[in-house]
């Protein structure tokens, strides 16, 4: 089944993509709603939240470039040291674009 | 489920604070908003059919995938696949703000949810673990990062050519970098390193095995398992209001 990319073909593939990221924006709070909320099920949601960082970040650092390591790494070390997120940030960034360059 | 008084409040004068608190971050997703608007041009998107897509998708990498998938037609299976696949993170982002989330009227909790992405997520999820409650973010921030998408991939569409390669300035690493800060902020207990362990191995084994963009819910899944099987022994404070049985070790 394929959509021609015309202009009413974008449309209708534009409409398509925002229907299937609606259902997930609003899939996990629907389901949640016939959860009963216990210590346990509390206790899986908050580890659950912060490992989804966890499972974004880490693939991003094995697979990506030299840059992309260097701006992750620089980010840890400079949150860990400072506390503070955007001077880690910003910091992490400049990294990458500075091993970019070198490269 | 409870009877419906909906307690949370959401206080006007913080979701201004916190539209401007996620400003600086946004003139990042601007410049990410301009990359993708470039991505679609060249893809053959009329400039409104590409701002049209960042206004109404509003999630940036499986934008930048589906229009990788661009032709002269396009499958609708796997365009719906990859769409999911990327985006199923959301399924999980929402969950786990759903303690806070129920007690918002329906209305109001779904329409927060159009504003959900990354980083008010990852803010909201965060102060929550620290027992603050901050639905605020997901609309004040989720605002500015939603009018940033927008403006960028208008500047993209048109003035596309001012930021040929944002790489090399390591704009492609904020979004990494932010989420990485929003982790490390959070509270760390042997628990939560235990967990973070077993969600990094099983990402990446899912990211090496299984099919392509599956290993965000399979690593958060699995790190969750931890919380699930490990409860915190947590002397209770007075706003979580425990309700039913529930086990408590």
């Amino acid at each position: 089944m394929t959509i021609e990319t015309t202009a009413a073909g974008i449309l209708a593939l534009i409409a398509i993509m925002t229907a299937v990221t609606l259902l997930t924006r609003f899939g996990g709070v629907f389901i949640m709603s016939f959860v009963r909320i216990n210590p346990r099920i509390e206790s899986f949601i908050n580890t659950m939240a912060s490992s989804v960082l966890i499972a974004i970040i880490v693939p991003m650092a094995v697979s990506g470039d030299a840059g992309a390591l260097a701006a992750l790494v620089v980010t840890a070390v400079t949150m860990l040291a400072l506390r503070k997120p955007l001077p880690a940030i910003a910091a992490g960034i400049a990294a990458a674009g500075v091993v970019r360059y070198l490269a | 489920m409870s009877v419906a008084s909906y307690s949370y409040q959401l206080q006007p004068a913080k979701v201004r604070a916190e539209f401007f608190r996620l400003l600086p971050i946004s003139l990042f997703v601007v410049a990410f908003g301009a990359a993708f608007g470039l991505a679609a041009t060249q893809k053959g998107l009329q400039p409104l059919q590409a701002i049209l897509m960042s206004t109404t998708v509003f999630a940036g990498a499986s934008q930048f995938a589906a229009v990788d998938m661009w032709g002269s037609d396009v499958s609708i299976l796997p365009l719906m696949a990859v769409v999911f696949a990327i985006n199923s993170r959301h399924l999980l982002m929402g969950a786990s703000l759903y303690p806070m989330l129920k007690d918002l009227s329906p209305g109001k909790r779904y329409g927060l949810l159009l504003l959900l992405t990354d980083a008010n997520w990852a803010i909201s999820a965060q102060e929550y673990q620290s027992g603050r409650r901050n639905l605020e973010v997901i609309l004040g921030g989720g605002l500015v990062l939603w009018l940033a998408w927008i403006v960028g991939t208008w500047l993209g569409v048109y003035f596309g050519g001012l930021l040929q390669d944002p790489k090399s300035l390591g704009l492609d690493m904020v979004l990494g970098c932010f989420l990485l800060a929003m982790a490390l902020g959070g509270k760390k207990s042997p628990r939560v390193l235990v967990a973070w362990t077993v969600a990094a191995l099983a990402s990446l084994a899912a990211w090496k095995w299984l099919p392509p963009n599956t290993h965000v819910v399979v690593g958060a899944l699995a790190g969750g398992a931890i919380g699930f099987f490990w409860l915190e022994h947590k002397p209770d404070a007075a706003e979580s209001e425990v309700e039913g049985e529930g086990e408590r070790p």
